[in-house]
């Protein structure tokens, strides 16, 4: 399974990428394999307020409908219209092109209730067995 | 194969619809006109036969295969029931004429197979009324728990939770949420049946109701189900029975003598209505009689002279939830069913679709994962997770079922049972058609050893191979009369 | 042993060997001696010729001979011989639903050749495969527009079936959604008082074409003021009206639903039935129920499966759409059968013939002395008329004349007990609307 070394990581298999205070959020390697080929995605509104691990976004395949929450608060300014027309980008490039959204975010302590890289490994690494 | 609008041919038909008798045409102001015509096919009425011969032929059936599908009870349907469905003096029987006269003279014979249904189901179940009238299994767990919600309501009980279990059929929460209900799940315990101590945790005073098969959706008797009963009863929680898996318990025990509240029965499962293709079903509720007075309206009773009427005087009622008496031609032959087999028949039921689960249960043990290995009721699941280290799924094992001629069991529920095969053979069907059965998938146990490449390309036999899901889901087809995306 | 038994005495025994156990019994051990049933008093067996004979002697006690006049939302159409000869095919009636689309191509396609009928004759996007019956689709219509809208108060306008509101009245009594019913004035809908209702808190409005006395109407004014409030429209159908009426899909209408029992269903006293929907495309994940795809197999060629699964309840449990499983696949077939052997032009003739024959009644009627047959809007193949008696008791003597002479409105409209809501199908012939006639007018001034 991918994972991006600079990146943090929630235990429902989120990313987040920060930059200052703005974010880039989307669903790491692993969830993308465990859904199958997604076909649908309902994207938040853009200015739309998210909370910590709270369900801000569905996506769906074939066989399986799943709540995707966000890492952490704060403000959507930017979301990937392109996944409405084409969900597969979550499967090909769940890192790159298939990222979600972009939030400003209003609590950077959050951070700490996320994991790094190397915990995310050590995390998936438990739930194979 | 061609649709059959791609079979029109402009002023083709199939019917001829009749000339007039009364004199001069009657016009609609043209504000209130369709502006262009539907684009219905037309066809010859023999291009109609054809088309729907063939894609008949495109289906399997219990009519043509054996259809061992696990908690949808595919035994054969008796012919004389569709006999029965048929005659006209119920066929034709408009359901508005109970209101034209109030006493119901006009309808006696349709009321009275009501009224003896609800007595055969309360002898069968040991609850005390029944109301036909829920549309569907899934119709029936929705009045069920309003009634549930109306009982609670009318006691003046602060209810919040509807318990299920982890194994349990998706309408069970389902129906629980769209009443209002917020839904604890609680898990199945190393032998398959209910953690009772984690339920005991849950089961605050803010419980409404706990909601079970017996046996459950593994195919087992929970042999504690009384001690859970009783404990639900303590906190004024009411037990709801899901009456899917009745086949494996008519004449052996009755949910209501267990201690259960409210039921329903899927009449095209146990007694035998067809499905249909998915439907129509039929999901009679049954309630003890502390619950009587909130039963849905109408209901049929019987007067002093011995006869029948229907009442809407209940003041506590939860009102209406169909628009009528239930889906009388899908009672009428569950009736017809029930008169044949009588009880001699419903022993046997019980006893032949047990004795042909255990069978195969044992039959296939050494090849496949049993994960709770003990009696089974009317239906046993098997893990396929051996199989699947060898790369072939529980799907793949089902495709090549297919191939054989044998509808595949339900594949991947109950959701507890990793890779699940969910067999029920069904009283029905003989030794021979379950050795032939078992043969096939001891053959596929072995082929998953030597040659497991072979499932990816299965079925062969059947009119499509494999369909693209993921396509159907990305690019929605589902008119063909549209031709923008969706 | 019952001839649906397999089993011999002697397989009975080799299984029992094979399972290790010595009686059937033994297989019953979990449940305990105390669980065993306190009574199982139920009848013998009888055989196929005596239960025949039981049913014909119950069925004989309906009073089948009834001419009907009576429709309310459920009519007596013909119903073609080729229908009952297909959709007795066990190929269709004792198959399940299609988890398995390689062997259930027979009942898909024919689904999806359904939804795209329903589409054609209402002139919408989209359709489901079929839920339980038009009462229960309304409902369900309903919760759909509470769901898209994230808004909680509905408008129904009186002309929709009383039964219909009943059934949604009991769904939400224990939800938070508020119904204001708006009256019928001149048999229309009253859009004075609809428009009163239309606020940015309003869901939807709920209207019916025909209405249940019979009007007929074109709501694309009431559409158009509702899409400006972002209320959605939703308008229960008579499908075979449609073969001439201004069909929802032109009004604008959001969500149409409606019972299917016309499309070559029987009366049945009640069902099975067919609840249609169908919705623009931008609501189809909103939509409950089944939906039955196109697409390709391995090989390229065109298949069909259940798609948009994720809505429902095998895999959202508490979240689905709607907890519908089992719907009415084959009623739905049998529509789809009924539309393909009348086809255009078919379904346009029946729907004249019926208007035809409704509106020569109507003449007839209103020659009849104290028979006041309203004209205040156009009406399709049911409309009402105002007696000078008690309608409940004039549908009483009509039955000795052999009639079910129509529905007294005032069993569901306190203050109509003189109106009469009465039905005329192709069916009917001059012969019994002239007797029909006559003898109301005996009924009424003898």
């Amino acid at each position: 399974m991918d994972v991006i070394e600079h990146y943090l990581y929630t235990k429902e298999h989120e990313w987040i990428s920060i930059e200052d205070t703005t974010a880039t959020v989307g669903i790491t390697d692993y969830a993308q394999v465990a859904l199958g080929d997604i076909t649908f995605i309902e994207l938040p509104e853009v200015d739309s307020e998210v909370e910590q691990f709270e369900q801000f976004v569905s996506i769906e395949s074939v066989k399986a409908a799943s709540d995707i929450f966000s890492p952490m608060s704060g403000r959507v300014i930017e979301i990937n219209k392109e996944l409405e027309s084409d969900p597969g980008l979550l499967n090909k490039s769940c890192y790159e092109k298939g990222w979600i959204a972009k939030i400003v975010l209003t609590d950077m302590d959050e951070k700490s209730n996320l994991m790094t890289a190397e915990e995310y490994n050590k995390f998936l690494e438990g739930l194979e067995t | 194969m061609e649709l059959i609008f791609e079979k029109s041919v402009p002023n083709r038909r199939g019917f001829q619809v009749p000339e007039s008798d009364v004199p001069g045409k009657a016009q609609i102001p043209d504000k209130y006109k369709r502006s262009a015509d539907s684009q219905l096919p037309e066809i010859t009425e023999l291009d109609c036969i054809r088309h729907y011969t063939h894609l008949s032929q495109r289906n399997f059936s219990i009519d043509t295969n054996f259809y061992p599908l696990g908690s949808c009870t595919m035994k054969y349907n008796p012919k004389f029931t569709e006999v029965a469905a048929r005659l006209p003096g119920f066929a034709n029987l408009h359901p508005l004429l109970p209101q034209l006269q109030l006493e119901g003279g006009l309808t006696q014979g349709a009321l009275q197979v009501l009224y003896d249904m609800d007595q055969f189901l309360c002898a069968m179940t040991g609850m005390d009324h029944f109301t036909m009238q829920p549309l569907a299994g899934a119709h029936g767990e929705l009045t069920g728990v309003m009634m549930i919600a109306a009982y609670h309501k009318a006691k003046g009980n602060k209810k919040k939770y509807m318990i299920v279990p982890d194994s349990a059929h998706g309408t069970n929460p389902a129906s629980a949420a769209i009443a209002g209900y917020e839904i604890i799940s609680i898990p199945t315990n190393k032998d398959g049946v209910w953690d009772l101590p984690k339920l005991k945790e849950k089961l605050t005073p803010e419980v409404a109701a706990v909601m079970l098969t017996c046996p459950d959706t593994l195919g087992i008797f929970n042999p504690e189900i009384d001690k859970i009963t009783k404990i639900v009863h303590q906190v004024d929680g009411l037990m709801y029975y899901d009456g899917a898996n009745l086949n494996a318990i008519l004449g052996r025990c009755r949910p209501g003598d267990l201690g259960f509240d409210v039921m329903h029965v899927n009449l095209h499962k146990t007694f035998t209505t067809p499905h249909g293709g998915g439907g129509p079903g039929a999901g009679p509720v049954g309630v003890k009689k502390e619950l009587a007075k909130f039963l849905p309206v109408s209901r049929v009773v019987k007067r002093q002279d011995g006869t029948l009427t229907l009442d809407y005087d209940y003041p506590d009622s939860i009102g209406y939830i169909a628009s009528f008496y239930g889906n009388f031609a899908l009672i009428l032959r569950a009736y017809a069913y029930i008169l044949m087999i009588g009880k001699e028949g419903l022993l046997e039921t019980s006893n032949h679709a047990v004795l042909n689960a255990n069978y195969i249960k044992e039959r296939l043990k050494k090849y496949y994962v049993l994960p709770y290995d003990r009696i089974c009721m009317h239906e046993c699941v098997f893990s396929a997770s051996k199989q699947t280290e060898r790369g072939v799924h529980a799907i793949d094992i089902a495709k090549y079922l297919i191939d054989q001629g044998i509808h595949p069991p339900t594949v991947y529920f109950p959701l507890v049972v990793k890779e699940a095969v969910m067999i029920e053979p069904t009283e029905t069907e003989s030794k021979k058609t379950l050795d032939k059965f078992i043969d096939v998938m001891i053959e596929i146990d072995e082929l998953s050893q030597k040659t497991p490449q072979i499932f990816k390309d299965l079925p062969k036999t059947t009119p499509i191979t494999r369909p693209d899901e993921v396509k159907a889901a990305r690019d929605l087809d589902t008119n063909y009369f549209l031709k923008t995306k969706i | 042993m019952n001839p649906y038994i397999a089993n011999t005495n002697d397989d009975v025994q080799r299984m029992l060997e094979v399972i290790g156990i010595k009686s059937i019994d033994d297989l019953f051990a979990d449940i305990k001696p105390q669980h065993r049933p306190k009574s199982f008093d139920l009848p013998k067996s009888k055989s196929e010729f005596e239960v025949l004979q039981h049913l014909q002697r119950l069925a004989s006690k309906n009073a089948n001979h009834l001419i009907p006049f009576i429709g309310a939302g459920y009519y007596d159409h013909y119903i073609p011989a080729a229908v009952n000869a297909l959709i007795s095919r066990g190929e269709f009636y004792t198959a399940y639903t299609p988890y398995q689309p390689e062997c259930s191509q027979g009942t898909l396609q024919a689904l999806y050749e359904y939804q795209s009928a329903i589409c054609t004759l209402t002139n919408m996007e989209v359709a489901n495969a079929s839920l339980y019956d038009g009462g229960t689709a309304l409902y369900e219509a309903v919760m759909m527009a509470i769901r898209i809208t994230n808004r909680n108060k509905i408008i129904v306008d009186s002309g929709v079936n009383p039964i219909y509101r009943k059934i949604l009245r009991s769904y939400t009594a224990n939800l938070s959604i508020q119904f204001m019913e708006t009256p019928v004035v001149h048999g229309q809908g009253d859009r004075g008082q609809i428009e009163k209702f239309l606020n940015d808190q309003t869901a939807a409005v709920i209207l019916q074409n025909p209405n249940f006395f019979g009007a007929i109407d074109d709501h694309s004014d009431i559409v158009k003021k509702a899409h400006e409030r972002g209320i959605l429209v939703i308008e229960s159908v008579y499908p075979i009206a449609l073969g001439l009426l201004k069909t929802p899909g032109e009004m604008g209408v959001d969500i149409v639903t409606g019972e299917g029992q016309s499309l070559g269903l029987p009366l049945n006293f009640g069902g099975p039935y067919l609840g249609f929907m169908a919705t623009k495309k931008e609501f189809i994940r909103k939509m409950p129920g089944r939906i039955i795809g196109q697409t390709l197999d391995t090989q390229g060629r065109r298949c069909f499966v259940n798609t948009l699964q994720a809505r429902e309840q095998h895999i959202r449990r508490e979240k689905a759409t709607s907890n519908i499983c089992t719907n009415v696949s084959l009623c739905a077939v049998q529509a789809a059968m009924f539309m393909s052997l009348l086809g255009r032009q078919g379904l346009k003739q029946l729907a004249q013939l019926n208007l035809d024959k409704a509106e020569f009644t109507r003449q007839t009627l209103a020659k009849i002395k104290g028979v006041e047959v309203k004209r205040s809007s156009p009406t399709f193949n049911e409309f009402t008329v105002c007696l000078p008696k008690d309608a409940s008791e004039v549908v009483v003597a009509m039955i000795e004349y052999g009639f079910a002479a129509g529905f007294p409105a005032g069993r569901y409209f306190p203050g109509m007990e003189r109106y009469l809501i009465i039905a005329v199908t192709e069916k009917r012939t001059k012969e019994e609307i002239v007797r029909f006639a006559q003898n109301l007018e005996a009924v009424l001034w003898n």
